[in-house]
């Protein structure tokens, strides 16, 4: 019971890892110069290699171990990213993330890493040149001269320092005394550290700086301390820190290194792992001491998040729905009752009521940014295996779903994706002779509208074939010749959903797995959205998803139609108005009224939704109107009373009445009532 | 022998009906329906029920029988049938009850204007009274509903 506990909060966490990893290494990518993206990427490493080893996933911990002294490299400017190590970080990063999934699947997370972990000893040995990047030969040899290390320094620290030396950098060994009397030796020693890593770079410190944190020594420290200072700038950096007593420094050259070197090897005794050891524990501290800032805010928000079972949620907001009936019982009885304090009491208690509320209904809500994250290093794949060359723009990634919705909508949007590379986006020479940029362009936009969030794929590829798409269809049998010409575009890329349908020419190994974009809409449906196609030949496709926020909080305007009382999303509403009888036309025997510029339609919503007892006003001269679009089209709906805005918890009729014309959902109002959420969309044409 | 299944009984006109226990969430008293738009006649809205928004559907309506004024013994039953939750309107729900699967009867083709697709069986209790078990899975079939509505739309 208890490890399995462990088990799912390591298993969450390493995916937030990985997410984060996959993130930044394309980030990286982008501008591979940018240590603190590195900074990022070696921290995920750190603390999915410090879980995995709690855990005992030996291969997860060996591999991101490997990973962490390449990274470890990078981000102190030993090493500077090329294709190579992006190459085989991303391979690294693959093997977690298969060996993550391997855990998820109930397996125990092993895999042969020894190939990938040879790859990144070879980066980090520097045995490796980019130029012959690909030839992974040598490998061996150097793991081999790596088992060749020094207790005092290890095979990294050396090169460090011999490649310091060699670019100009001064490296000194620096004896620090901290006075007898000081009583915070190991606050000191950090100061120094700080102090000294303000202007370069502590190869290592003896003891070490676990140990030195721990106080474990006496009051005599030394550092190998890389900079560009002078001995004497070094020496007052030190002596600045109060309760120092004295900072020997000797410089070391080329000779000296030599020495420490010889020193080394003959008293090099074999060891497990001291390469490796040694570089992390200096690597630890130097990431507190430089990165003092960013890290101690992203250690806060890890700290500050708590992970939640969705059903308890769900159980805290009925919960909490009821409570709201009950307050509302209480504030009629106060004012029937009307002693002051009651009241006063009463009062008091909404304010908290409609507080905590808020913060109920948000608890759920997440981004749908942890899907989005994912697309970026697919995409660059995918344009790697097929040869294109894609730019992937994301807008939106903030937009708010249902975590039910955001868990499930990944695999329909993988595959939007997928189409819109493989199919959409043509070759580059094709692009090139089309008259485009050679780079395709795929946007992925989310954005809330209404009830309803929308996520856009679009891509500037060469658009669907109407012709073919019917050619196609009239061939399977989905269409009838003789209608075929009657379909509307829409209505035509429609049939791609069908199932069975492919329009690809050549099967290509990335769609042509049987899976249709049929399975894409089946499962938008179930999820209570809606797939549509837009697209013109030659310029591209747009897929636009629209889903439903269903448990969520929104906005919206309350109204009044008869003795019933409808809620209109405030982000469909335009604007209100009051109408008078004689603006309103009639064209084709339709109501219109003049809105700014527009002619619009006059809706009379208590006759559409079958109001009972409700006539049409005949003599009234003044009828109260709620502008609402649909994109760019408007129309103006009759209204009895507009009742107010407020926050509305959405909720879904249920799975019996899973369809209703015109209304997306339900609310329940404060006094319990249910208030249907009107779908303004569904009213315009 | 086969097992006792626990039934809860209610009425509908002078009949009186069954439904397994473990299908009833809970009954409720009458309460206030908000109206859905567009919906079959015998949809009566939706009601709040402790926060989870839940369908109403009138049985005797839902049955084509004649509909009879509420009153205060008139009962919401909330069944949930395949993740499918739906309060039924009843005119008096009465009791709990043991019925041996064996005492079960196919239903005859007609009972008081109700199909026998809804039904599941006749059971037969003591003092010869009859007690009619709904077959749930029809009375919620959701496929009927889209038609009428669809007929609704057209």
């Amino acid at each position: 019971m208890e490890s399995n506990q462990y088990l799912a909060m390591f298993i969450d966490e390493s995916k937030e890892h990985l997410q984060a990893m996959n993130e930044n290494l394309l980030q990286l990518e982008q501008s591979p110069s940018d240590l603190s993206i590195v900074q990022n990427i070696f921290r995920s490493a750190h603390t999915l290699k410090g879980m995995s080893a709690t855990m005992g996933f030996e291969d997860l911990a060996n591999l991101t171990h490997e990973m962490e002294n390449v990274l470890d490299l990078v981000r102190h400017e030993k090493l500077s990213m090329d294709d190579y190590i992006f190459d085989v970080l991303f391979k690294s990063f693959d093997a977690l993330e298969a060996m993550v999934n391997d855990i998820i699947a109930g397996g125990d997370g092993q895999a042969d890493v020894s190939e990938i972990v040879n790859h990144l000893q070879a980066i980090l040995n520097g045995s490796y040149s980019p130029s012959q990047a690909a030839e992974t030969g040598q490998v061996s040899s150097t793991s081999s001269e790596a088992k060749v290390l020094a207790e005092a320094f290890d095979q990294y620290q050396l090169s460090i320092i011999k490649q310091s030396l060699s670019s100009g950098f001064q490296v000194y060994e620096v004896r620090v005394k901290i006075r007898q009397d000081c009583v915070l030796k190991a606050a000191r020693a950090y100061m120094v550290f700080d102090a000294l890593e303000r202007s370069g770079e502590i190869a290592r410190s003896i003891p070490s700086v676990q140990e030195i944190e721990q106080e474990k020594f006496d009051h005599e420290f030394i550092v190998y301390y890389i900079t560009k200072l002078h001995a004497q700038e070094v020496k007052k950096l030190i002596m600045d820190v109060s309760e120092i007593e004295d900072a020997v420094i000797e410089t070391i050259d080329e000779q000296k290194l030599k020495e420490l070197q010889d020193r080394s090897l003959q008293d090099a005794k074999p060891q497990p792992e001291p390469a490796a050891e040694k570089p992390k524990q200096d690597s630890k501290k130097q990431a507190k001491g430089q990165t003092s800032a960013g890290g101690a805010s992203n250690q806060q928000v890890a700290g500050r998040t708590i992970r939640v079972d969705i059903e308890r949620l769900d159980t805290l907001m009925n919960l909490f729905s009821e409570l709201l009936i009950d307050r509302v019982r209480l504030e009629q009885l106060a004012s029937e009752i009307g002693r002051h304090e009651l009241t006063e009491t009463v009062e008091h208690m909404a304010r908290v009521s409609s507080d905590l509320q808020s913060i109920v209904l948000k608890l759920r809500m997440m981004p749908v940014e942890t899907v989005f994250n994912r697309f970026p290093r697919m995409i660059r794949d995918l344009a790697k295996t097929l040869n294109k060359k894609v730019d992937l723009i994301i807008t939106g990634s903030e937009t708010e779903l249902d975590r039910t919705v955001v868990d499930e909508i990944g695999d329909p949007l993988v595959h939007l994706l997928r189409n819109a590379v493989d199919h959409g986006l043509e070759g580059p020479e094709d692009r090139i002779k089309a008259g485009k940029p050679e780079t395709g362009t795929v946007h992925l936009r989310a954005y809330q509208s209404g009830n309803h969030v929308f996520i856009e794929i679009e891509d500037d590829g060469r658009g669907i074939d109407r012709e073919k798409v019917l050619s196609k269809a009239i061939q399977n049998g989905v269409v009838k010749s003789e209608d075929a010409e009657r379909l509307s575009d829409r209505e035509v890329y429609q049939l791609l959903f069908a199932s069975g349908f492919s329009t690809a020419e050549v099967i290509s190994d990335i769609s042509g797995r049987g899976v249709g974009l049929d399975v894409v809409k089946t499962k938008i449906t179930s999820l209570g959205g809606d797939v549509t196609v837009d697209s013109t030949l030659g310029v591209g496709t747009k897929f636009t998803v629209q889903l439903p926020l269903t448990l969520s909080i929104i906005t919206a305007m309350l109204i009044r139609l008869g003795e019933e009382k409808y809620a209109i999303p405030i982000s469909s509403v335009v604007e209100t108005a009051l109408v008078n009888d004689e603006d309103i036309r009639y064209v084709h025997g339709m109501r219109m009224i003049q809105f700014r510029d527009n002619v619009i339609p006059l809706i009379d919503l208590a006759s559409v939704l079958e109001v009972p007892g409700h006539e049409e006003k005949q003599q009234s001269q003044e009828l109260n109107v709620v502008i609402v679009h649909k994109g760019d089209k408007l129309v103006a709906l009759i209204t009895d009373e507009f009742i107010g805005q407020q926050e509305i918890v959405l909720k879904t009729l249920g799975g019996y009445l899973n369809q209703v014309f015109a209304v997306s959902g339900a609310t329940i109002l404060g006094d319990g009532q249910v208030a249907l959420i009107l779908d303004t969309n569904a009213l315009i044409r | 022998m086969n097992e006792d299944l626990k039934v809860v009984v209610f009425s509908l006109g002078p009949e009186e009906y069954g439904v397994e226990v473990d299908k009833v969430r809970t009954i409720e008293r009458m309460q206030p329906i908000t109206r859905v738009p567009k919906t079959p006649d015998f949809v009566k809205g939706v009601i709040n029920l402790r926060g989870v928004v839940v369908p109403i559907i009138d049985l005797r309506e839902r049955f084509g029988l004649e509909a009879a004024p509420y009153t205060d013994n008139t009962r919401i039953i909330v069944v949930n049938q395949q993740s499918i939750e739906v309060g039924l309107i009843v005119d008096s729900a009465n009791d709990v009850v043991d019925v041996n699967e064996d005492h079960i009867e196919e239903p005859p083709e007609i009972v008081g204007g109700i199909r026998a697709k809804y039904l599941r069986g006749i059971a037969k209790l003591e003092n010869d009274r009859l007690l009619v078990l709904l077959n749930l899975q029809e009375v919620l079939n959701k496929d009927e509903i889209i038609q009428l509505e669809q007929l609704g739309e057209d």
